[in-house]
């Protein structure tokens, strides 16, 4: 049995006449210790479907599987990183992340969260910032610190919902490259939500788009066989990244055309006419 | 790497960045950029004080002579023509016993609070010789289980400043107590929003005259069997009823309105509702209850003066309301004395509190 599982997963928002269904038809299976990149573009329902799985919404129709048993609110086993880093500007780096270990783990005295804290911190290389505030901090910092946070907490599974997405191309490579480290580290189940089919390609096993909502659904899989440690440079000469990269695009491309042709679907107006209201005064 | 505070940040942050470019200009430091900026912020503040002290000037002498006319005359069409000489020449040899009464000039504002001010120092030093003279006779007089004589004197303006400030302290301090938890109460439950909406919405614009009468039937019964004077402690209540509303909205605001990447962070992290309230939720509304506190802080100030008026409550409402019935020659001069105190007053209790909100402040998409 699969790690995750999604079975025919719905999600609407509203009632009535405003019901939109932003996902629908989502099946989804992640084996155990598994790199999954889903791309798609934006507001495509990426964040619903993340938000599905780590907890914080529940499917409209359809199951969300986890190790077996159906998800019902968030887990520490799942550990999320969000698209704007959430960090609490009120807290420092290490106090942010002491709140989280500390819910993780309740029986540790304060001396072993410390030292959680701070192995944590170090090991996204934050020590000489531990006792600054996220305002004092770059983009990159600051997610850093959200990456910290999410694993901090020893989660089975990291669910990261376009965790690079603000950040500029170089401080993005770095820490792609710092997040395949530490998965590459203990092999935890990943789940990365991207807009970026380079960065999907360079960090994950395989690769699901996402067709756009609403109605999202999921497309055909790509598997990505190159092996790991992956060099960027060495990539752009792979075949195999070559035809799955057109691949992949070609496939997004024709979703894109498709959306298009639609959008010029004609509508008919009613045949209406103002009202005459003169006459209603004489 | 901690940063250094120095006087032009301090100051900067209080909104009081003028006394550092005073500073630099004493220091030598200001180039002409800056010189504009000095003018700007010294010179032009300064002008328009004198100009408003030279209007004023103009205004009161105009209003004087008005007065004094008129009176001359009266004179003259009640009482004839030699009556009216007397008073011309009891006006102008500055007799108290005709002075015109109006709205006292600068100058005699300013004679007013030097003679409040001796008032005060003769006033403290009586009391501070009638506590010499009693010490021996109360000491004896608590080891024999007896109340200790007190100095029963009438207080001086400066005793009466301070009495107004622990009534708006304490007026303050309950529309704290009462206020944040109910307005955080509110804030979290949809519930209770609903049930005390109704009562937010109809007290909110009571009046401060008619709080004080409401605290007084209620205070009045309760304290029946006390002899102890309760102007005091209605008036406090009084004004702590009347100034809590913008905290309590505020609060109920600021608490409903957390950013919902907050709830989600704790949500995800799976906090305890206790830890939720008090990690994520207090923290991130806390600039909005110190707006709230704020306002509180600058209302209690202002119904202070007419419930004191009431209660009959010493301090400065009192001090204004019975100059005002006193009528002395002096009286007009020394209500306007407390009018700029009270303002003054009311002035460096909103930058306190500016300072203290300053400080817990910070920008809501600092973590984002």
């Amino acid at each position: 049995m699969a790690y995750l599982e999604l079975n025919n997963i719905y999600k609407t928002y509203g009632q009535g006449d405003h019901e939109t269904e932003v996902l629908s038809n989502i099946n989804l299976s992640i084996e155990e210790g598994e790199f999954v990149a889903i791309v798609g573009f934006t507001g495509s329902g990426k964040t619903t479907l993340v938000n599905l799985i780590n907890g914080l919404l529940e499917p409209t129709k359809g199951e969300v599987l986890f190790k077996g048993e159906p998800v019902s609110g968030t887990s520490h086993e799942r550990g999320v990183i969000f698209q704007n880093y959430s960090l609490l500007p009120w807290l420092t780096v290490g106090q942010n992340v002491f709140m989280a270990v500390k819910e993780a783990f309740p029986k540790k005295s304060k001396k072993e969260l410390n030292e959680l804290v701070a192995e944590y911190v170090e090991m996204v290389s934050l020590t000489p910032a531990i006792n600054k505030r996220p305002k004092e901090l770059s983009g990159g910092m600051r997610q850093r610190v959200a990456v910290a946070r999410a694993l901090s907490m020893k989660p089975e599974m990291i669910i990261m919902d376009e965790p690079l997405g603000a950040l500029d191309a170089l401080t993005r490579g770095n820490l792609q490259d710092e997040i395949l480290n530490i998965w590459g580290k203990d092999k935890r189940t990943a789940l990365l939500i991207t807009n970026d089919v380079d960065e999907g390609l360079y960090m994950a096993d395989r690769i699901i788009p996402l067709k756009p909502g609403p109605n999202a659904t999921l497309g055909p899989e790509f598997k990505i066989d190159i092996e790991r440690p992956r060099d960027k440079t060495e990539l752009n000469d792979n075949m195999n990244f070559k035809e799955t990269r057109n691949a992949i695009i070609e496939y997004l491309m024709n979703i894109g055309d498709e959306r298009k042709s639609q959008a010029r679907e004609e509508f008919v107006l009613p045949d209406l006419s103002p009202k005459d209201f003169v006459n209603q005064f004489k | 790497m901690k940063q250094s505070i120095t006087l032009g940040k301090v100051t900067k942050f209080m909104g009081l960045g003028f006394l550092s470019t005073l500073k630099d200009l004493f220091t030598g430091k200001l180039d002409k950029e800056d010189f504009k900026n000095f003018l700007r912020k010294v010179f032009v503040p300064l002008a328009s004080i004198l100009l408003f002290i030279g209007l004023w000037h103009v205004g009161s002498k105009y209003l004087y002579n008005r007065e004094a006319d008129f009176k001359i005359e009266k004179a003259l069409t009640d009482q004839g023509p030699a009556a009216a000489e007397a008073m011309r020449e009891c006006i102008a040899s500055g007799d108290i016993s005709c002075q015109p009464n109006t709205l006292p000039s600068p100058s005699q504002v300013w004679d007013s609070y030097k003679s409040l001010l001796r008032d005060h120092n003769i006033i403290s030093a009586d009391k501070a010789a009638f506590i010499e003279k009693t010490a021996t006779l109360n000491a004896k007089r608590i080891a024999e289980g007896k109340a200790p004589i007190t100095y029963t004197g009438r207080p001086s303006f400066i005793d009466q400043i301070i009495m107004s400030l622990k009534t708006v302290f304490a007026g303050f301090l309950l529309a704290l107590i009462i206020a944040v938890p109910i307005g955080v109460l509110i804030g979290l439950s949809p519930t209770l929003k609903s049930a005390f909406n109704w009562f937010v919405q109809i007290f909110k614009p009571v009046s401060p005259v008619v709080w004080y009468l409401l605290v007084f039937m209620i205070v009045k019964t309760i304290l029946i069997d006390s002899n102890g004077d309760s102007s005091f402690i209605i008036s406090f209540i009084s004004v702590g009823l009347c100034s809590m509303w913008a905290t309590l909205v505020n609060t109920a605001m600021g608490v409903s309105s957390v950013d919902k990447d907050y709830i989600n962070v704790a949500k995800v992290l799976k906090l305890g509702p206790f830890q939720k309230v008090f990690k994520v939720i207090l923290p991130s509304s806390l600039p909005l209850i110190f707006t709230g506190l704020k306002i509180t802080l600058s209302v209690a100030w202002m119904v202070l003066i007419a419930i004191e008026l009431l209660a009959q409550s010493p301090g400065l409402g009192l001090f204004v309301w019975e100059e005002f019935q006193n009528g002395a020659n002096d009286s007009n001069s020394k209500i306007i004395v407390a009018m700029f105190v009270i303002g003054i007053i009311g002035f460096l209790l909103d930058r306190i509190m500016l300072t203290i909100q300053n400080a817990v402040s910070f920008n809501k998409n600092d973590g984002i």
